[in-house]
């Protein structure tokens, strides 16, 4: 079942990528770039929020760490798109590990653990506004260069691919997370932590691996948004949005499951242009609408859209063994 | 370097405006000790309240203090039914499911407003809003000083509802164990609805003291709900008291720091003094575990 | 025919799509009957700045009303102007997304953008298919700083509207003896007035003036009144505000209860004596305050006109409405001489021709290598009595400049 679902997913990038080679118009081609940038910030919160069960609101801090050392490394030091890339995956990481030990130190989880991280994603946008490093409250541009070599392409589909390939590792990451020794811990410390430590599961060790592995992921997301947008500002890379489209798009899709950041990443952001479109004149009655859907999704699909499908097919096969 | 007078001015001031945003907090941190949810919703429903006192002005000709006397029931009410027949049946009690729910609910509220009254900025204007009462050298904002009077009282009153009316035993009884208090006869769902009722009608008396001196647009909430936030885990999850010493202590911090800081890197300290909170003292200046 | 403004709400934005599908079923047929030219205008519909997308768009739908009751596009035989809306949802990333809507839509050119970080992104969109974007009041410097071909700017940028301001305020001041000496600035902490203050503190000191404290504050901002007690305690004579509507509203009104009267505040982009808004409900608080910003040449018949339109849908007039109006003004003017919608055609009429720069005192607007339009500049206003007047310079001046103010 999980394997079917991997390759499911799999399928569906496929799908998207050869869609792209086709040809799409260049505003879904657009939505598709942010559908997957989304999914990726999704697919590592789900690492530590839904595996470890510990949810972050402070996303953002890891991501804008990812945007911003992607794009300072370039401007400021002409540092090569791809070493900045890995640059900033490992800044983003070290965020992670360093908010991670202060907090795990503490001994912080639920709201608590919630909150800190906000806080901390709150700080960093704060510095991020003020320092000139970081081009305060400018912001700051990539310059427009295309070719390989600058992780920019006249074509974008190109972006969009090496984009889907990203998502396909991660997914890939996710599995092999699912079938491990350390999953299986941390997995074991998110439904009863004080029972896996009695059972001798070091769980310090096991949430600063996966905070570091969380954190990277979504840097990771961070840097290819301000490769996309090639402008990113304190608001845009470290502001609570990024946060919530992480949480939210994993936590509705599925969170601890190896594929609920992508249907949630890529069923939010549709319904989004849905509501979008039959909301008349009436600014704001879009985003209504998708807030009520998004709570009947919660009434109705408490385990995420996943769960919900999974429910079903049990209830099926379940109707079907009864008959 | 400042005159001493400057600083004691900016000292009580930030007194003044914590009073405030102890108001705000009291409700959060009520919500939190007895459902244990983080209501996101907290902001939008203090939008909710600030228009509500605009429209008392507006269309009924009523004091913004007077407003406070017919939005205070309606708030309550909003609350009431927010709880009992959206967050809780919607959620059932799952903390993912709370948090999406009440982040949810802020933004179909948010953006309800915005339908309705579109983005404009809405203010008050009274004939005391510009009012200042001298205290030696200090000139003391009318409206603020009725803010701290009103919010000290307010978190009194709450006190002695939680403590002394049976729906506070009650209260009390559920934060502590739910599923006791279940068993001995107390309607638990019933319970929590006026618990989330009673901490939205406080945002009801914050909006009404916070309209003479500020302005209401839909998102004007939210630059509440962080610094609210701040002060329910500096005062100890759940605690009242907390919650106003917090909120009162945050306020000077506040001033202080934009006096010597600037108000922008002034914010850090706010956040500074959440995570080293968090991390030495998580259950805050009162909170008990 | 008198509610032809509101039909181009965006339910008719919506049925373009239809309306595509049926000039691709029908070419010749449709062609015939009413050829129709799409300009885009990117604003934020929704979200913080709805408010300003909103009277961006009277303006543009003013202006495409005027130009299609004289008869549209006569290059193209009388083409009617179909407006396309995109809403940026007031963020960078709605932005591009929104552009690339109005592409795919069938717009020939788009313009707007609004604010700098929504520009920067929009406008690289519509580069990517070099369908030319004209950015209309977005200040930021870096906007024409990247070599995007396809991208022009008609509104001045942040450094020319501060030299403007300097050169103004000098006058101003020589003129009324020097009364001012000593200046404090109060800047929210983004794009916009930290970049202000950071010119000022470079420009100013050379200018005989002495920078007393520069005060940055976070937008939304809950409270003022720690920085008036600085301003209190320093006493400057002259306050240099840049902020937004809402955080300068609670400066003004924190200053007048806290008796702070300096004997001048001069904006730049402050927005308060720029805001009818702001003068119709603070009148006592907005008297006397100077701002340079975006405004609709005074003398212009047409600029009143807006005026009426804008209050006719119960909202305030600011600039907008007649940046935007001159903007589908610019863009019909392009399209007049490229006689064509290819982009390639209209990206070199806009690069190679002087335009009219409709109801904004731009003189004819002609925009350079980088894109910028040469001849943008900002103005002066003043409330004084009650009323938004243009005090500076003096070919657009409604009265002359009161300063101090208090004197």
């Amino acid at each position: 079942m999980k394997k079917a679902e991997l390759l499911c997913a799999l399928a569906f990038l496929i799908v998207l990528g050869l869609l792209a080679l086709v040809g799409l118009p260049g505003n879904i081609l657009n939505l598709f770039i942010f559908m997957m940038i989304i999914t990726l910030t999704a697919q590592g919160w789900n690492l530590l929020g839904g595996y470890g069960g510990l949810s972050s609101f402070g996303h953002a801090a890891f991501f804008g760490t990812g945007a911003y050392a992607m794009t300072v490394l370039q401007t400021s030091f002409g540092i090569n798109a791809w070493v900045a890339l890995v640059c900033g995956v490992a800044l983003g990481a070290l965020v992670g590990a360093f908010i991670g030990f202060l907090s795990f130190r503490a001994g912080l989880k639920g709201s608590y653990f919630a909150l800190i991280t906000l806080a901390f994603a709150e700080v960093l946008r704060i510095l991020a506004n003020s320092w000139d490093f970081t081009g305060g409250a400018a912001g700051m541009m990539i310059k427009l260069q295309n070719g390989f070599a600058y992780l920019q392409f006249s074509d974008r589909r190109y972006f969009f691919l090496i984009l889907l390939v990203f998502v396909a590792l991660a997914l890939f990451l996710s599995r092999w997370l699912e079938r491990s020794a350390f999953g299986a811990y941390l997995i074991a410390l998110r439904e009863n932590d004080q029972a896996a430590q009695a059972l001798g599961v070091d769980i310090f060790r096991v949430k600063m691996q996966a905070i570091t592995l969380s954190a990277g992921l979504t840097a990771l997301a961070g840097c290819l948004y301000a490769q996309n947008f090639l402008f990113i500002d304190a608001n845009v890379a470290y502001g609570s949005w990024i946060s919530i489209e992480a949480l939210f798009a994993a936590i509705v899709g599925g969170a601890g499951t190896l594929i609920g950041p992508l249907i949630g990443a890529v069923l939010l952001l549709g319904l989004g242009e849905v509501t979008k479109s039959f909301s008349g004149g009436i600014a704001g009655l879009d985003l209504v609408v998708f807030g009520i859907i998004l709570v009947l999704c919660v009434a109705f699909a408490p385990n995420g859209i996943r769960g919900f499908f999974a429910n079903l097919k049990r209830r099926r096969s379940a109707a079907a063994e009864a008959a | 370097m400042y005159s001493p007078t400057i600083i004691l001015e900016a000292l009580v001031n930030g007194l003044m405006l914590g009073a405030v945003y102890a108001l705000i907090a009291l409700g959060l941190t009520l919500i939190y000790g007895v459902l244990h949810i983080v209501n996101f919703a907290h902001g939008a429903l203090l939008t909710v309240s600030m228009y509500l006192v605009w429209i008392g002005c507006e269309y009924f000709g009523l004091d913004p203090y007077v407003a406070i006397l017919f939005v205070t029931p309606a708030m309550f009410a909003i609350g009431y039914f927010l709880q009992r027949l959206v967050i809780g049946p919607a959620s059932r009690g799952s903390d993912n499911g709370i948090l999406l729910v009440t982040l949810g609910l802020s933004i179909v509220i948010q953006n309800l407003l915005l339908a309705g009254f579109n983005s404009d900025t809405r203010t008050i204007v009274t004939d005391y809003a510009f009012g200042v009462i001298p205290l030696g050298p200090l000139l003391l904002s009318q409206p603020r000083v009725i803010g701290l009077a009103v919010s000290v009282v307010t978190a009194g009153l709450l006190w002695l509802v939680l403590n002394r009316t049976d729906i506070g035993k009650a209260i009390r009884a559920v934060a502590k164990e739910k599923l006791g208090a279940s068993l001995v006869g107390i309607d638990v769902a019933h319970v929590y609805a006026m618990t989330f009722a009673i901490g939205t009608a406080c945002l009801a008396i914050a909006g009404g003291l916070l309209m003479p001196s500020f302005y209401v647009s839909p998102t004007t909430g939210a630059a509440f709900v962080l610094v609210a936030f701040t002060i329910v885990v500096l005062g100890g999850m759940g605690s009242i008291p907390g919650a106003l010493i917090g909120g009162l202590l945050i306020g000077v911090v506040e001033a202080a720091s934009s006096l010597f800081l600037g108000d922008s890197l002034g914010q850090i300290g706010i956040f500074l003094i959440f995570i080293l909170v968090l991390l030495f003292k998580p259950t805050g200046l009162f909170g008990a575990r | 025919m008198k509610t032809l403004t509101n039909s181009f709400s965006r339910r008719t934005v919506l049925k373009a799509g239809g309306a595509a599908a049926t000039i691709l079923a029908a070419p010749g047929l449709v062609r015939a009957q009413a050829p129709i030219v799409k300009i885009g205008l990117v604003q934020p519909i929704t979200g913080a700045f709805a408010g300003d997308g909103d009277l961006a768009r009277i303006g543009a739908e003013y202006a495409v009303k005027e130009i299609n009751d004289a008869g549209g596009i006569k290059a193209l035989g009388g083409a009617k102007i179909q407006l396309l809306i995109g809403d940026s949802r007031s963020n960078a990333e709605a932005g591009a997304q929104a552009t690339e809507q109005l592409k795919t839509d069938g717009a020939v050119i788009v313009v707007g953008g609004f604010a700098s970080g929504i520009a920067m992104t929009a406008s690289q969109a519509a580069a990517r298919y070099e369908l030319p974007f004209i950015i209309d009041g977005a200040v930021s410097d870096g906007l024409m700083t990247r070599g995007l071909k396809s991208v022009f700017r008609f509104g001045p940028s942040f450094g020319a509207s501060a030299d403007v301001a300097l050169k103004n305020l000098v006058a101003i001041n020589d003129a009324a003896g020097k009364a001012a000496k000593t200046v404090a600035i109060v800047h929210e902490d983004g794009l916009l007035g930290s970049g202000l203050a950071k010119l000022m503190q470079q420009r100013l000191p050379p200018l005989g003036f002495q920078i007393v404290e520069t005060i940055s504050h976070p937008t939304p901002a809950r409270d003022m009144s720690n920085v008036v007690l600085r301003l209190r305690s320093l006493n400057p004579d002259l306050i240099i505000p840049s902020m937004y509507f809402n955080e300068f509203v609670l400066l003004a009104r924190t200053m007048q209860q806290q008796r702070v009267k300096p004997k001048g505040i001069y904006a730049l982009f402050g927005g308060a004596a720029s805001s009818y808004k702001f003068v119709s409900e603070f009148p006592d608080a907005a008297e006397g305050v100077m701002d340079v910003n975006h405004w609709g040449d005074p003398k212009n018949p047409t600029n009143a006109k807006l005026m009426e339109a804008v209050k006719a849908t119960g909202k305030f007039y600011a600039y907008n409405t007649p940046i935007n109006y001159s903007l589908i003004q610019i863009a019909a003017q392009a399209i007049e001489m490229a006689k064509s919608t290819e982009s390639g055609a209209l990206v070199e009429a806009l690069a190679k021709n002087e335009f009219d720069s409709g109801v904004m005192p731009y003189g004819r607007t002609k925009f350079d290598a980088t894109g910028q339009n040469v001849n943008a500049l900002p103005l002066n206003t003043q409330v004084q009595g009650g009323d938004i007047k243009v005090v500076y310079p003096e070919q657009f001046a409604q009265s002359k400049p009161k300063f101090p103010a208090n004197g």
